[in-house]
């Protein structure tokens, strides 16, 4: 699963007395080096991108929810064992990604808090609801889709931890993403309820997942450092632009309409797509989206309920070491 | 294109594969409501992963009960269109995952069964069971290597986790001597050495039972008394719960593909 197109706060370049090492850093960013984690970075490419990387983090994690919604209920043996793999794969991309944000200073345990607290965000899209079991073909259709255009480009960033773990993340999100789509294929190739399901869902989803890309270029904020940096490497515009041209071309072949009735092609072949709801954007980052509270009530719940568990583990750790202090004293 | 229950032809080894498949499949459910929701990202994915073991297990028996069976039935049609009276699980399997210390202490009860089965079953003379008895026994050693280490640190961990785990092996072990029973319709499978017999297992069971709660500082019950009834389709009430979310789609859209 994804992050979204992440628009970073911070621009003060705290590190400017030492305009030596910023320039040497840039030049190596310039290069195409990869910057590893024992190596000097400015303080606020180190924060920038613990920020992106540890909400791609909670968005592997909180997307499991929508998803796992449906583990109990799938309609065949062999879904039901596809999804559950799906789901554990994404628990395995959170943890790829906290080892990878962890090299930069900060440790786990922060920054889930942090997203527990509500401080750290998570992908706007993990707060639309999974209503029918076309929601999950549609999920890895569209939702892990958009995420591969927006990952890819990742796998060229220029923090090495990062850009490992994108790789490997990619390799299984493109499984995801195929698996997906054949569910939607079974849906249209099914009965009339079947194909309306599918229908009904692609209604749902197709604008949330637009806005999966962020904000338009033209609003999108401190875009220049991220760029500067080669943490982005394409505006949010483009790899949305290049979403829409890819995907129109499969909902047809799936006979599914989508929900733009003002879709247009351009001489260029690229489908023009008509004004997005930023307004619902908005109010789904603030808080505001159909199942932000539920979200975040069932990570809370999981991190609270499980508390006893982590100290009986961390009880008996420390108890077990200092039995083989003793013994080795013995 | 039905959504009634289907008939099922019980022969013995039909029965049998049966048997297995439903307590395979019911714990690998129950093992999955908890993605998401685990005390730890590790535990997710490590709950998950058994769980995936147990319904590829699962598939693999309902697939040979099928092929004996030799009607139309399929693995989807076993696990999606049978109530709770043809369910033949054990009575363990079944039972609510309440907190980590009850779905562990389940899962303990279980896999240092199924480790022990499944490696016996490695013998069996249907070459199809002894092929899935060996896929499975590598996934059962897993298994049960998880859950003992759980065990040991939640009874040798707080005073709240040892008061959990011990509170769990009270709630469950009345389950545990369902696993050793042998029927009628066993008996002939044993004999003709399709089957092992699940009381020869329980010696050893038992010495791993007991090494692993005396380890982790907890008690097995004095209690005899062993509930069953599983295995005949006299279950508990959670069953059923169970049964109406897992066949939700099946019972709604009957006889589509998915």
């Amino acid at each position: 699963m994804y992050t979204q197109a992440l628009n970073t706060a911070e621009t003060a370049d705290r590190d400017l007395e030492d305009a030596g090492k910023a320039a040497q850093f840039q030049a190596r960013i310039d290069a195409e080096e990869r910057i590893e984690p024992n190596d000097w970075m400015p303080a606020a490419y180190r924060k920038t991108l613990t920020r992106q990387i540890s909400q791609h983090a909670h968005s592997e994690i909180v997307g499991m929810l929508p998803e796992g919604n449906w583990i109990t209920r799938a309609p065949t043996l062999r879904r039901k064992a596809a999804l559950l793999a799906k789901v554990q794969d994404e628990c395995g991309h959170g943890l790829y990604l906290y080892a990878a944000a962890e090299t930069l200073g900060s440790s786990r345990e922060e920054l889930v808090d942090a997203m527990l607290a509500g401080k750290a965000k998570y992908s706007s899209i993990f707060n639309y609801p999974t209503l029918t079991w076309a929601d999950i073909g549609t999920i890895g259709w569209l939702v892990d889709g958009a995420a591969i255009m927006n990952q890819i480009p990742l796998c060229r960033c220029s923090y090495g931890p990062y850009a490992r773990a994108m790789i490997r993340v990619c390799k299984e999100e493109s499984f995801h993403q195929r698996q997906g789509y054949e569910i939607m294929v079974t849906l249209c190739r099914g009965s009339e309820e079947q194909k309306a399901m599918a229908q009904d869902a692609l209604n749902r989803w197709w604008w949330p997942v637009l806005m999966m890309f962020g904000p338009p270029d033209a609003t999108s904020q401190h875009s220049d450092t991220s760029t500067k940096w080669k943490i982005k490497r394409f505006s949010n515009d483009e790899l949305r632009q290049k979403f829409v041209d890819a995907t129109v071309p499969q909902a047809q072949y799936l006979g599914l309409t989508i929900p733009d009735p003002g879709m247009t092609q351009d001489a260029d072949g690229h489908w023009r797509y008509s004004e997005i709801d930023w307004a619902e954007f908005k109010q789904v980052l603030a808080g505001n989206g159909p199942c932000n509270r539920d979200r975040m009530a069932a990570r809370r719940k999981a991190h609270e309920e499980g508390a006893w568990v982590r100290e009986a583990a961390a009880s008996y750790a420390a108890k077990r070491a200092q039995r083989q202090t003793a013994q080795a004293a013995e | 294109m039905s959504c009634a229950n289907i008939q099922v032809s019980e022969t013995p080894l039909v029965l049998y594969a049966l048997r297995r498949a439903d307590d395979a499949l019911i714990l690998g459910h129950r093992l999955s409501e908890w993605c998401g929701h685990a005390p730890l990202l590790e535990e997710d994915m490590a709950l998950s992963n058994i769980a995936l073991d147990l319904i590829g297990q699962a598939r693999e028996l309902y697939t040979f009960a099928a092929k004996v069976e030799g009607r139309d039935n399929d693995e989807d049609k076993l696990a999606y269109l049978r109530d709770v009276r043809q369910y033949r699980n054990l009575l363990l399997v079944e039972q609510p995952n309440g907190d980590f210390a009850q779905t562990l202490v389940r899962q303990f009860f279980y896999s240092a069964f199924a480790d022990l089965y499944w490696r016996a079953m490695m013998k069996s003379r249907d070459a199809t069971l002894a092929a899935i008895a060996a896929k499975s026994e590598k996934e059962s050693a897993y298994h049960l290597r998880h859950a003992s280490e759980w065990v040991i640190r939640l009874g040798d961990g707080t005073e709240e986790s040892h008061r959990r785990a011990q509170g769990a092996i009270e709630n469950l072990w009345a389950f545990t001597g369902e696993m050793f029973a042998v029927d009628d319709s066993e008996r002939g499978l044993i004999d003709a050495g399709i089957a092992v017999d699940p009381g020869s297992l329980r010696g050893r069971w038992l010495t791993t039972i007991t090494d692993v709660t005396r380890e982790a500082t907890l008690a097995l019950p004095q209690n005899e008394w062993m509930q069953q009834g599983g295995r005949s389709g006299r279950h508990s009430e959670h069953l059923g719960h169970l049964l109406s979310e897992l066949q939700s789609m099946q019972r709604t859209f009957p006889g589509l593909t998915w």
